[in-house]
């Protein structure tokens, strides 16, 4: 998908602006004409050029002044500026404004040509550059989809097979259980990978920025729209939008919503001019969609549309076998970020680890890992670095003797099993403590 | 567009054989049928005493504004220096995808560079260049293929490099936008 490069040409002569037209059409670029700056910017306003070939005199605002305009707004956009009278200081000028380069009228056809064809090397370096690191990014974000359990496999497999594909996915499952992740990790590996992946919180926002984040909107559009503004949609040209919450959308915006994805084209807030964007849907959402349609809360069209595949990601307490491998790759993480040692986890705090039914799921494993790498000793995480007896709900108690059993060892443990702090801890006396390590055969053995 | 009718119009003296050579290509490319003409037209009125040159663009304009009865596309060939205000001269240039083109011979002669001349050299480059203008006028764009008549040319050396037929993908596109086989 070869970009067309736009120009944009500024001059108040028209045999110039009519013989720089033909030149750049017949060169297959896609030409737009201002007769002077003013205009310039109106154009500019609503419409995106790469690059901006501008004469320095013109009656009104001059080029040079249209420059540090452009360069304002936007201050990675070519502009070459072109006059009829050169002289070094106007050069040197409209250099140091951040003019892309000078030229002085009339131009060597051959010149001419090396000038747009070094701009377009430009350009493509730029977006080659801008797409790469998405893709590193991408393709760093795929590598956290850690699990060898079979119920992560079958998560692996269908992100797999949807991803070649171009339908709207909806990604279910319980908070922190890493949706974001398989969004990033089917466009990835989906033929849009070298194009943006967008990613819209949309219960982060309220309905009206909502609407100017996901279509953009036009200077001046409401109080505080000081510019014009791309939309997520038409930043997602040719890629993925990853839509989170989309349980929390209104009632309006799933109308909106639904038309876009059908027509795929929209206005920005506040404009009249139709844009048309390529992107894939993906969205995600902790709550039951399917009964938010039955109880007429979300729109049924709109589920179906947006539901034609859907993949459920288990939560954490499903699928404990993965928790070792979750463990070392976050410590690894946390260690080189934080610039430490390498540092492993005991046995004993691993285990307690897999106890745990961790409702906030992986993110909360995550926070607990990074946590223990901050307040550790740097070497090995022991049990006294995780955070666990505040929260601590052992999945595998099942009765109101194991869940007392299993306190009463956390705290003997918490105090090095000395009873007397561990009673006043558990704010019962020493005999009560005795007689409770003896019906439960507690030994200071069990916390291995 | 099975068979459509171009019109090559020469202005101020330009060899008969040269003319005829260039409509023989014309023929066999676009697979259409060709006539010549003799233009006459002031060119003192498009002379600008400043650059020692002719408007190319009000000349374009005038061979536009000629209605010329069955001809699709017309091309006026010059034998005059031709500039537009931007560049310091032009070989020729044509209305993208519109009825009308220009072409100068001024300088495709290798006389122009203090070489000396070949007849063939000359009729070649005017082949490639009127061709070329034509294409435009069909809505072809510059080829990047270094072959292609259709690449852009900015010297004569360039158009000596390249062949006097399109490529391959210009003429699928071609006939995509004309709806015509030409050249078999």
């Amino acid at each position: 998908m070869a970009k067309k490069i736009s120009i944009l040409i500024v001059d108040d002569e028209e045999s110039v602006r009519d013989s720089l037209y033909n030149w750049f059409i017949e060169d297959g670029f896609r030409v737009s004409c201002a007769e002077n700056a003013k205009k310039a910017l109106t154009i500019l306003e609503s419409d995106q050029f790469d690059i901006i070939l501008a004469d320095i005199k013109m009656p009104g605002m001059d080029g040079l002044e249209m420059l540090r305009r452009i360069k304002s707004i936007k201050p990675d956009s070519i502009v070459i500026v072109m006059t009829a009278f050169a002289t070094v200081d106007t050069a040197v000028k409209a250099l140091k404004d951040g003019a892309y380069d000078y030229v002085t009228k009339p131009f060597d056809p051959d010149d001419l040509t090396h000038l747009i064809r070094n701009a377009t090397k430009q350009i493509s370096l730029a977006d080659e550059n801008e797409n790469l690191k998405k893709k590193v990014i991408s393709l760093e974000n795929v590598e956290d989809l850690i699990g060898k359990s079979e119920a992560m496999k079958d998560v692996l497999r269908e992100i797999e097979s949807v991803a070649q594909t171009n339908s709207s996915v909806i990604i279910t499952g319980e908070s922190g259980t890493g949706k974001e992740l398989v969004a990033r990790a089917i466009h990835a590996n989906s033929p849009r990978k070298y194009f943006p992946f967008v990613s819209v919180h949309c219960g982060a926002l309220t309905e009206s920025l909502l609407e100017s984040e996901l279509f953009g909107h036009e200077k001046g559009a409401f109080t505080g729209a000081m510019y014009n503004r791309k939309g997520r949609f038409e930043m997602a040209d040719s890629g993925s939008i990853f839509l989170d919450e989309i349980a929390t959308i209104s009632t309006k915006m799933q109308v909106e919503l639904l038309r876009v994805l059908e027509s795929k084209t929209f206005m920005r807030v506040g404009g009249n001019k139709e844009i048309s964007s390529d992107f894939r849907v993906i969205c995600a959402t902790n709550k039951d969609l399917k009964g938010m349609v039955e109880k007429g809360t979300f729109r049924e069209d709109l589920f179906y549309r947006l539901n034609v595949v859907n993949i459920q990601i288990p939560p954490l307490r499903d699928r404990k076998e993965d928790i070792p491998a979750l463990v070392d790759y976050f410590i690894k993480k946390y260690c080189t970020s934080m610039n430490k040692p390498p540092a492993t986890i005991d046995s004993a705090a691993l285990k307690r680890i897999q106890e745990f039914n961790f409702p906030g799921n992986i993110r909360e494993l995550e926070n607990m890992i990074e946590r223990a790498i901050v307040v550790g000793n740097g070497r090995k995480i022991g049990l006294q670095d995780l955070p666990l007896e505040k929260t601590f709900v052992s999945s595998t108690v099942e009765s109101l003797d194991d869940f007392e059993k299993a306190f009463i060892l956390q705290i003997l443990n918490k105090y090095n099993w000395n009873i007397s702090r561990t009673a006043k801890a558990l704010k019962v006396d020493r005999v009560t403590l005795y007689n409770k390590i003896k019906k439960y055969d507690l030994k200071l053995a069990d916390q291995h | 567009m099975s068979l459509s009718s171009i019109t090559l119009i020469s202005y101020g003296y330009i060899e008969k054989n040269l003319l005829e050579k260039t409509a023989e290509a014309v023929i066999r490319e676009f697979q259409c049928s060709v006539s010549i003409r003799e233009g006459h037209l002031d060119l003192s009125e498009f002379y600008d005493p400043t650059r020692r040159q002719y408007n190319g663009n009000a000349l374009l304009k005038v061979v536009d504004s000629l209605s010329i009865p069955d001809s699709l596309k017309t091309l006026g060939i010059f034998n005059v220096d031709l500039f537009i205000p931007i560049l310091t001269f032009i070989f020729g240039q044509a209305f993208l995808g519109g009825s009308s083109g220009i072409a100068s011979i001024y300088r495709l002669s290798n006389k122009r560079y203090g070489i000396i001349g070949n007849d063939r050299f000359l009729s070649d480059r005017c082949t490639k260049e009127v061709i070329h203008e034509l294409g435009h006028t069909f809505g072809l764009i510059h080829c990047p293929n270094p072959t292609c008549v259709m690449r852009s040319s900015t010297y004569v050396e360039d158009i000596d490099q390249k062949n006097q037929n399109l490529c391959a993908k210009c003429r699928d596109e071609y006939i995509s936008l004309t709806g015509s086989q030409g050249r078999n």
